[in-house]
């Protein structure tokens, strides 16, 4: 793969000959340092969450100093419709990421195994639309959904985010990684193109698809910007707004309560990061040429 | 189900080949694969025509108008671009997210590459894997959440940051309170959540260096600080690239943190293009106003995103 120009590292030269590989041990400072370094950067990056655990179950109750216990949950029950706001996330990301696994999946199939005119230029459209930001858009799709009629309800959130180039693109890049004689094994078995689709390379694609899945659920989960702008009573708030406007109802008195409301936004997205992590990692980073 | 998984490719060619010595179609088969065209592309590709294609051309058309949603559009020109333009207020926001930006970019790049490469030395592959899934955690979070979180983290009262400062001594700062505090919150938060993305790529781009490199090198003796310098960055390099530019276009969008953290404050010192953009759309109700400030963002990031890749031709090394 890599031979190195002389540009590139200036006097490297391989010696030829057997030799075995010369390992100088590596110095005991420098290990030590080395996880030092890393054992910080875990400390910073686990430790807000650490600390908002810890807290969200340590309420301040006035007069009575800190009661450790679950009365912050309780209190984030009793000052919020909770249920209402976990119920509308899981509604919306759900509908979100299942929409854009059929829809990839199905646009993805089109563009990576099916012949026809114009392929080429409407899968570079599709993905030119992954560039744009999504600030720019913004106000007249706002005034596309009112005009749909579709102001302050959920589907306003759902129905411009099912359509995705990136989930395309990802699973486009997936159906080429199958291999063609499905096809025509298919083919010979008397199958047309739908069944092939649906009995043959769907199944297969599943793993592909679950990429799609987690990521869009992830990014759906914690969205704020869109359900800031599209929604606008109470009623259909998602986690993130429904958390902001719990601290900002509240002042500074109930530290705890917004904490153990944060604690259970994170719930859905740990377990998704506990299950999906290689699939989460591989989606965040696919598509970038190495 | 699935005996072999297949892992996405990053082959860019367009359809399938033609499958050779195949029998030609019949006119059915071929109503059927345009059926199936029609059905499977449908959905994404109107979807995307609705809701991205057709608002990029509304939103530069609605740029030269006047339109508060109660009185009919009015045509104005080019009024937009010079209103924002002698805006302090939006003069400010672009300002703010330009030094943002430079700032939080170079320490998400910097902290991702050191970590990257630490992690990917040499230890057992259980606490490499353990170091990995660890310090991309943040990313997983809600900015809202994160930044819910941080704001009492940084209360300049009762917060734990200045609880450890006065610990040792020190004197309590106003984080959130004045006006360089409250900014250097905004990069802290932004870059503490978004690091991970550019560690992930980091990773996978040292981890696709072939091993035999290293060891030629070390035959001629070259560690260290030397390796890196030498073979590590210039193999690195496109990685960088990649790493750079989803960065920065990802830093000029920021919104959540500091609406947030700060709704803009202490004055204007954290508020940001998008802020700008979403207080004229829907709290001033001036739609024009806020395209046309949409549409200069997103001169901006073409710009941005067009230097990169031309001085990266400098410090990109193709094998």
């Amino acid at each position: 793969m890599a031979t190195l120009s002389p540009a590139g590292a200036s006097g490297l030269q391989v010696r030829p000959g057997p030799r075995p590989v010369r390992r100088r041990p590596v110095p005991r400072a420098g290990t030590v340092g080395k996880f030092a370094v890393l054992a910080v950067a875990v400390f910073l990056t686990l430790g807000p969450v650490a600390w908002t655990v810890w807290t969200s179950f340590r309420p301040q109750v006035a007069g009575a100093g800190v009661q450790p216990g679950f009365s912050a949950y309780v209190d984030v029950f009793r000052q919020a419709d909770v249920l209402l706001l976990v119920w509308n996330s899981v509604l919306v990301t759900s509908l979100c990421a299942l929409g854009q696994m059929v829809t990839a999946a199905m646009a993805g199939y089109v563009f990576a195994r099916v012949q026809f005119r114009g392929s080429g230029a409407l899968f570079a459209v599709v993905l030119a639309t992954m560039m744009v930001p999504l600030q720019v858009t913004i106000v007249p799709v706002f005034m596309l959904i009112r005009g749909m009629g579709l102001s302050d309800t959920l589907l306003a959130l759902v129905l411009p985010a099912v359509p995705t180039a990136f989930g395309t693109f990802l699973m486009r890049q997936y159906f080429l990684g199958l291999p063609d004689d499905l096809a025509e094994a298919a083919a010979i078995d008397g199958a047309g193109p739908l069944r092939t689709f649906s009995s043959v390379y769907a199944p297969l694609a599943l793993p592909g698809m679950a990429i799609v899945g987690i990521l869009a659920f992830n990014y759906h989960w914690n969205e704020f910007f869109r359900p800031l702008i599209l929604t606008v009573s109470e009623r259909n708030f998602t986690m993130p707004l429904g958390l902001v406007s719990l601290q900002g109802n509240l002042g500074t008195g109930s530290v705890s309560t917004v904490l153990a409301g944060v604690v259970l936004s994170m719930v859905p997205a740990l377990v998704v990061f506990v299950l999906g992590q290689r699939p989460l990692r591989e989606g965040l980073t696919a598509g970038v040429g190495k | 189900m699935a005996t072999t998984v297949p892992t996405p490719t990053t082959d860019l060619r367009v359809g399938t080949a033609p499958a050779a010595g195949r029998r030609p179609e019949t006119p059915r088969q071929r109503r059927a694969r345009r059926l199936l065209v029609t059905l499977f592309l449908a959905p994404t590709v109107v979807g995307i025509a609705l809701f991205t294609l057709v608002p990029i051309v509304a939103s530069v058309l609605l740029a030269f108008f006047r339109w508060d949603v109660i009185t009919p559009p009015t045509f104005a020109g080019l009024d937009n671009f010079v209103d924002i333009g002698a805006d302090p207020t939006v003069r400010v926001a672009f300002l703010n997210t330009f030094v943002f930006v430079v700032v939080a970019v170079t320490l998400q790049l910097g902290i991702a590459m050191g970590l990257a490469v630490l992690v990917q030395s040499r230890m057992p592959g259980w606490l490499r894997s353990f170091f990995r899934s660890t310090l991309f955690f943040p990313l997983i979070l809600s900015a809202a959440s994160v930044s819910l979180v941080m704001a009492y983290l940084f209360n300049e009262d009762f917060g734990l940051v200045n609880s450890v400062l006065t610990g040792v001594g020190l004197p309590d700062v106003p984080w959130l309170t004045s006006t360089t505090g409250a900014a250097v919150v905004v990069v802290l938060v932004y870059v503490w959540q978004n690091f991970g993305f550019s560690f992930l790529l980091f990773v996978g781009g040292l981890a696709a260096i072939p091993r035999d490199v290293y060891e030629a090198s070390s035959l001629d003796g070259i560690e260290g600080w030397a390796r890196f310098r030498w073979i590590t960055l210039p193999l690195l390099s496109p990685t960088v690239l990649v790493a750079s530019v989803m960065a920065v276009i990802n830093a000029l969008q920021i919104f959540d943190q500091p609406y947030v953290l700060t709704r803009g404050g202490p004055g204007d010192s954290t508020r940001t293009a998008v802020m700008v953009i979403f207080e004229s759309a829907f709290q001033q109700l001036q739609f024009g106003r806020a395209a046309a400030i949409g549409v200069v963002l997103t001169l901006l990031i073409m710009a941005v995103t067009a230097v990169q890749f031309r001085l990266s031709r400098r410090y990109v090394f193709h094998q």
